[in-house]
């Protein structure tokens, strides 16, 4: 069951840093946040430090799968990009390769045209990089014997909740 | 799926807990919430109805500690149980590493467990995913109630693979941290295999 397995490694994380802060910059953005679809935070840039970026993750990860359920259901394969407009902030969300959602969060400074045009550029700049990580994983660099879990102990685990 | 971070060297896993309506799931992860340090634990999110069902989800994200130099992250999430928001759970399902089961002991409730088990099969299957191989943990919840079914029927019934299963009565916390550590291990166990 962990065909869809994600492992990251320092210069894959290194790739995706570059990249989101780059678009920060371009975009003039206040923040940019990389999520895996199951709701797992994969990188972050800009100015937002402070925020609750666990939460940010498993909430767009919920939108994002409720919109594809709805585009489903009236005959969409996806809604690929989503804009929320608030007051003062706003909030760009598309989804990457199928399986990495780039949420972007921006104000007055810039518009959702500049935003729009900049995220298409990252996003695909983004795909590759995640084609590259899917390709190691499936060539099966990733799990293996090089993993410090095929070490578990059932010790190591009991110890996990004597906290 | 796990998510494996050699970055930051950390490792997520995703728990779902899963059931009828009304068995107990979100008291679950309330009675968790409130009773872990601040440090272990972040916000608890609740995606809910007026009347206090779970409409989407409820998230609860822990950090446990280290395992090898790893931090180990579970997040955990529960379904809605109501029968019509099939939609939601499967996507709730998505990704999951362990599934807890809770299971409503109530002898009325019975019929409810069991078509909760087979959607939990069928939506499992529909992402490929195997029930007698996905990390799984079964809670016999409210045992406290008068109407609780006899233990050993609810096992023939819900767990004929003899899984890790509890008693647990959510309300007052009996069992809910059992069944916590129970299927965190099931999960790692799972990684640890796969390590290989
Ligand atoms: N007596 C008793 N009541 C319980 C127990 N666990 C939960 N309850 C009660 O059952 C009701 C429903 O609990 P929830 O945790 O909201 O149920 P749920 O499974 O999340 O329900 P949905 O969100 O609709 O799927 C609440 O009133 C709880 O207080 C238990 O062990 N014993
Ligand atoms: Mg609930």
């Amino acid at each position: 069951m962990h065909d869809t397995q994600l492992v990251m490694y320092d210069e894959d994380f290194r790739k995706v840093r570059t990249v989101i802060q780059k678009l920060v910059r371009d975009a003039n953005a206040k923040g940019c946040f990389v999520v895996d679809r199951n709701g797992q935070l994969i990188g972050e840039a800009g100015e937002m430090q402070g925020i609750d970026t666990t939460s940010l993750a498993s909430l767009t990860a919920g939108c994002i799968a409720a919109t594809c359920g709805l585009a489903k259901i009236v005959g969409e394969e996806e809604f690929p990009v989503h804009f929320h407009q608030g007051q003062k902030d706003n909030l760009h969300i598309t989804l990457v390769a199928k399986r990495i959602i780039l949420v972007v969060i921006f104000d007055d400074r810039s518009s959702l045209g500049l935003v729009r045009l900049r995220v298409k550029k990252a996003g695909g700049e983004l795909a590759r990089v995640f084609e590259e990580i899917q390709k190691k994983a499936d060539q099966g660099d990733a799990g293996g014997s090089g993993t410090p879990f095929a070490e578990i102990t059932d010790e190591d685990i009991d110890n996990l909740f004597s906290v | 799926m796990s998510f494996i971070n050699y970055s930051s060297r950390e490792i997520n896993c995703k728990i779902v807990y899963y059931g009828p309506g009304l068995c107990g799931k979100t008291t679950n992860l309330q009675y968790i919430y409130s009773k872990t340090n601040p440090d272990v634990k972040g916000k608890m999110i609740s995606l809910a109805t007026e009347t206090e069902r779970t409409l989407f989800f409820d998230f609860l994200p822990l950090a446990l500690g280290q395992i090898r130099g790893f931090k180990t992250r579970f997040h955990l999430y529960t379904v809605p149980g109501q029968v019509f928001y099939d939609a939601s759970r499967k996507l709730i399902l998505k990704g999951v590493d362990g599934v807890v089961f809770v299971a409503d002991s109530q002898v009325e409730r019975m019929e409810a467990n069991l078509e909760s088990m087979d959607n939990l099969k069928t939506n499992l299957a529909e992402q490929g995913y195997d029930l007698t191989k996905v990390p799984l943990v079964i809670q016999h919840n409210k045992r406290d109630l008068p109407n609780a079914a006899p233990l050993d029927e609810m096992r023939r019934m819900l767990n004929p693979r003899a899984n890790p299963d509890f008693e647990a009565a959510a309300t007052v916390g009996r069992g809910v941290f059992e069944t916590l550590k129970s299927v965190a291990r099931e999960v790692l166990r799972d990684l640890k295999q796969m390590g290989r």
